[in-house]
Parts: structure tokens; C-alpha cells; sequence
């Protein structure tokens, strides 16, 4: 099994998900996260008083896939994930020792 | 007095407007509420709303009979005279809208309202790090040693107004408190701030507003019962009251264009903070001068106040005080261009016996020098005298919170709550 995860412009989350969907992948986890890359911050002034805002906001997604559907995942996601500016975000695999079911206590593939 | 016959047009809308003030104070809960960081909301807003129970209770013991009881010496009100006031007759003395039908009952409502937003005002200075305790007996002793004589100085007869020395030269006006609310409090942060220190981080670490949305709220009550406070103060249903709030809202317009203008100029952006504040600038700049100028002088006044208010935020970090919600900018610089520019722009029907038409409408320099004297004599009494209650507070109590408590916030340290529900929302402690 294989544990993809992605940080993407909170703006293609919609996109992102349908495709996924479409693709018959059936979960997902969304969590809002925070960063910065080479897309680096920006300034906000309140009452003329100016803060450098480094982390910009971004959402990680996490797909948890047997390992034969792990590539057209990350495909997917960066075909629909892409709007070819920088802060785009990035998409990662790694290996997954085990999984379990929390309401039926299946491990493995047969819990994704 | 005469036998009193009550007005009942007029003494409705003076106890409306005293509702409206009384709005005032939890509005400004949340226009200062949503400019702290989340950390210490519920400490901010709370001072707001203490300020509502202490001085509420101190009016009606000695308050009102300090500002509007029989003079002593012109400087304060004899307190004892109406303690408690048990048992005020309509038409009272202390009465200043008698001759308009109002009860003095009525008065007193619309004053008290006035006392406690003002001192609830001096929270924007000691954001994040006043020990509550320390902020209870403050707002005791403030209102009782500087507010109370400065209202009985400049409307209660005293020193400040045309009977003392300033009547010489013209009647000095301050028609809802320019020179007694608005300067007395600004100046009354500036030194606060400075006996209490700055916040740890102050021009180093972030400190940015947490909820805009809440002072965007909070400023458009403020407006709201600000037409009470300023319209409130002819003290009738009449011309006055009309042009009143006429001037209030034409200094508010001006005052958040002008705000934005000089954001847009200067740091390239216009600001939703900033345009409120803006709006609030104009307000207080209208405060003094509302019943007594025409809406052309009320739009010039409230532009004014709005671009050097927007002008003097950046003060603070270059002198380093830390007046953390901008009482200067907003308070003591609005409070000054409104009180000193009725010298420019008074004219019409209403002024008061003596004071003079202002230097634009053909009355020479009498009203501006009055009204010069009026404002520097109060920002003076009110910077001595607030020096003097903040340096004796502290050496006889702590005023500061530990280091570690301002760090993680006061609302958890002082009160034992917090405003947001994080991650982890607890479990209820059982058995207790």
C-alpha cells in the first residue's frame, strides 16, 4: 500500500476531488495546512503597521492506495491540481506497512 | 427654577439617547475586541463591559454629584451633595436640561453613559498585560479623580467653562465632549501606556488584529450610538439635536475618505481597518463640535481628523509607547481638531452665551483662542493627574501580569476561559 499525499492551492480542491472520483478512488483526507516554497509570503499593513505573512494557506490532501493505483493518483492530481504558476504545490508517495479498518478490524488492502 | 413642567417630546429623546450611548460601550467591546489577538479577546471585551458595572454604580454614588453637584472651588462638584442620588427632584440644580423639560433624572442617565464609555475607552492603551484587578480599580479612581472634574469644570460651571478664566476671552464650547471625553481620555492612554510599558514583542513580533469582521461590527454601532451621544447632547428634540446629527455623520463620511486616502498614498492599500477608523476619527472629531458648526465645517473637521488620525498610527513605533489600540491617533488627535476647530467654524443659531462666531465666519480669533485654551488646559489635567493614579497604583500593587501570562494569553491566566474552541475542548470535571 501506498500513502500519497498532496499540498495543493486551496482553489483546486474541488477539481481535484472530482477527477480523483472519477477515477474510482473512493477516500480521501482533506486537512487545511500552511507553508511556503519558493512561492515565499506576502505583507499585510493594519493601522500603517506592516507584517511579512510567510506561510501562505494551502490544504494537504492524503489518499491512502493499494500500490498499483498509486501512480494514476498522482497523475491525476497533477494534471488537475496544476494551474502553471508558482505555488502550485507538490505531490509525494511513500510505503505504507499497514492498515486497519476501525469498524470492522480488516487489515491491509481490504481496509482502503 | 421656576416650577418644572416636563417636556415629553424632549425627555423621550434624551432617554433614548442615553440607550444609545449605553450601545456604545459593548460596541466598543468589539471594535477593540476584534483588534487583539485571539489570545486575549474576552480580557479586552470584558474591560469594556466591567467598565459598565463599576462606573455605573460610581455615577450613582458620587459621580453625578461630582460633576453637576454644587462647585467647590471650580474645580469639582461637592460629592456629597446628591450621594446616592436618593431623591433628585425634576428641575434639580444640577439640572443642565431643565430649561429643556428633561427631569434631572433623565440627565443623569444620558451623563452616566458618557462616563463609562469614556473611561471603557482607556482599555485600547493596556491591551494584552493590565492585571484585572489593577483595570477594576482604575476605572474607580479615574473616573472619580479626572472625569468627574473635568465634565464639572468645562459643562458644571467650573474653571473650564465661560464663568472661569477662559470667559474672558470667549465662552469656551464642548458640546458632547471633545475637550472632557475625547482628549481626556486620549492623552489619559498615551500616559498609561507609557507608565505600564510596552507589550513584550512591541515592533518585533506580530500583533495583528484577530477578527476585523468584530470591529468592522463594533465601529458601525459605535456610529449608531454616537448620534445619540452627539445629537443627544442639545438636550431636546430640536434644531440642534437635527444639525447635530447632520454633523456627526458628515464628520464620519470625511473622516474614513480621508483615512483611506492617506493608506492608499502612503502604503499603497485602502484598509477596512482603516476605514472604520477613519469613521471613528470623524466621530470624535464631531464630538465637540457637532451642535455648533454648519455640515461644510463638519465635513473639513472630520476629513482633517481622519488623515492626520491615519498620520499618527505610525507614532508609536517611532517613539516607542505602546499605546496598543491607537488612543492618540484616534482620540487625542480627533479630540483636538474638533474641539480647536469650532475657533474656525462656529456659526449658526446655537451658540452659547458669549463664545463667538469662529475665525471663518467673521468672528475673529476670540473662539479660537478660548477654544485652544479649553483643549490644552484639559489635556493637561487630565496627563498630570492620570500620571499621578498610574505611578501611585503601581507602587502599591503589581500592575503588570507575569511575563509567561502575557505571553500565553490573558484570558486563560486572569479569567480561566477562552474565546475560541481549539482541538482540544476539554471534558467536563467531574465530582467537583
Amino acid at each position: 500500500m501506498k500513502l500519497v499525499t498532496a499540498v495543493i492551492q486551496p482553489h483546486r480542491l474541488e477539481d481535484v476531488k472530482n477527477a480523483l472520483q472519477g477515477a474510482g478512488i473512493r477516500g480521501l483526507t482533506v486537512s487545511e495546512a500552511s507553508g511556503y516554497g519558493r512561492q515565499k509570503g506576502h505583507t499585510e499593513v493594519y493601522r500603517g503597521a506592516e507584517y511579512v505573512v510567510d506561510l501562505v494557506p494551502k490544504l494537504r490532501l492524503e489518499v491512502l492506495v493499494a500500490d498499483e493505483d498509486a501512480e494514476t493518483v498522482t497523475d491525476v492530481i497533477v494534471r488537475t491540481a496544476s494551474t502553471g504558476s508558482i505555488g502550485d504545490g507538490k505531490v509525494w508517495t511513500v510505503p505504507v506497512e499497514d492498515v486497519v479498518r476501525v469498524r470492522t478490524g480488516e487489515h491491509g488492502t481490504d481496509a482502503v | 427654577m421656576d416650577t418644572f413642567v416636563i417636556d415629553p417630546a424632549n425627555t423621550a429623546w434624551v432617554l433614548l439617547s442615553a440607550a444609545l450611548v449605553l450601545l456604545m460601550t459593548p460596541a466598543l467591546a468589539l471594535f477593540y475586541g476584534g483588534m487583539v489577538r485571539s489570545k486575549s479577546v474576552l480580557n479586552m471585551m470584558l474591560m469594556s463591559f466591567s467598565a459598565l458595572g463599576v462606573v455605573g454604580v460610581v455615577y450613582l454614588l458620587w459621580g453625578y454629584s461630582m460633576s453637576f453637584g454644587s462647585d467647590v472651588g471650580g474645580l469639582v462638584g461637592n460629592p456629597l451633595q446628591l450621594f446616592g442620588v436618593a431623591n433628585l427632584a425634576d428641575g434639580d440644580p444640577s439640572d443642565l436640561m431643565a430649561g429643556h423639560g428633561v427631569p434631572a433624572y433623565a440627565f443623569l442617565a444620558f451623563q452616566a453613559t458618557f462616563a463609562i464609555i469614556t473611561v471603557a475607552l482607556l482599555s485600547g492603551a493596556v491591551a494584552d498585560r493590565l492585571r484585572f484587578s489593577a483595570w477594576l480599580l482604575l476605572t474607580l479612581v479615574w473616573s472619580t479623580l479626572v472625569y468627574f472634574p473635568l465634565a464639572h469644570m468645562v459643562w458644571g460651571g467650573g474653571l473650564l467653562s465661560g464663568a472661569g478664566p477662559i470667559g474672558h476671552l470667549a465662552t469656551p464650547m464642548d458640546f458632547a465632549g471633545g475637550s472632557v471625553v475625547e482628549i481626556g481620555a486620549g492623552v489619559a492612554g498615551l500616559v498609561l501606556a507609557v507608565v505600564l510599558g510596552a507589550r513584550k514583542g512591541f515592533g518585533k513580533d506580530p500583533m495583528r488584529p484577530h477578527n476585523l469582521p468584530f470591529t468592522m461590527l463594533g465601529a458601525g454601532l459605535l456610529w449608531f450610538g454616537w448620534l445619540g451621544f452627539n445629537a443627544g447632547s442639545a438636550g431636546a428634540a430640536d434644531h440642534q439635536a437635527a444639525i447635530a446629527w447632520v454633523n456627526t455623520t458628515a464628520a464620519a463620511c470625511t473622516g474614513l475618505l480621508g483615512w483611506l486616502v492617506v493608506e492608499r498614498v502612503r502604503d499603497g492599500k485602502a484598509t477596512s481597518l482603516g476605514a472604520v477608523s477613519g469613521a471613528v476619527a470623524g466621530l470624535v472629531a464631531a464630538t465637540p463640535s457637532s451642535g455648533y458648526v454648519a455640515p461644510p465645517g463638519a465635513l473639513v473637521l472630520g476629513l482633517v481628523a481622519g488623515m492626520l488620525g491615519a498620520g499618527a498610527v505610525g507614532l508609536k513605533f517611532r517613539l516607542g509607547y505602546d499605546d496598543s489600540l491607537d488612543l492618540v491617533a484616534v482620540h487625542l488627535v480627533g479630540g483636538l481638531v474638533g474641539t480647536i476647530g469650532i475657533g474656525l467654524f462656529a456659526t449658526g443659531p446655537d451658540l452659547l452665551d458669549g463664545a463667538r462666531r469662529g475665525l471663518f465666519y467673521g468672528g475673529g480669533l476670540a473662539q479660537l483662542g478660548a477654544q485652544t485654551a479649553l483643549a490644552l488646559a484639559a489635556l493637561a489635567f487630565s496627563a498630570v493627574v492620570t500620571a499621578a493614579i498610574a505611578v501611585a497604583l503601581r507602587r502599591v500593587m503589581a500592575l503588570r501580569v507575569p511575563a509567561e501570562h502575557e505571553i500565553g494569553g490573558v484570558d486563560l491566566a486572569l479569567h480561566g476561559e477562552t474565546a475560541y474552541e481549539g482541538i482540544a475542548s476539554g471534558r467536563l470535571a467531574s465530582g467537583a
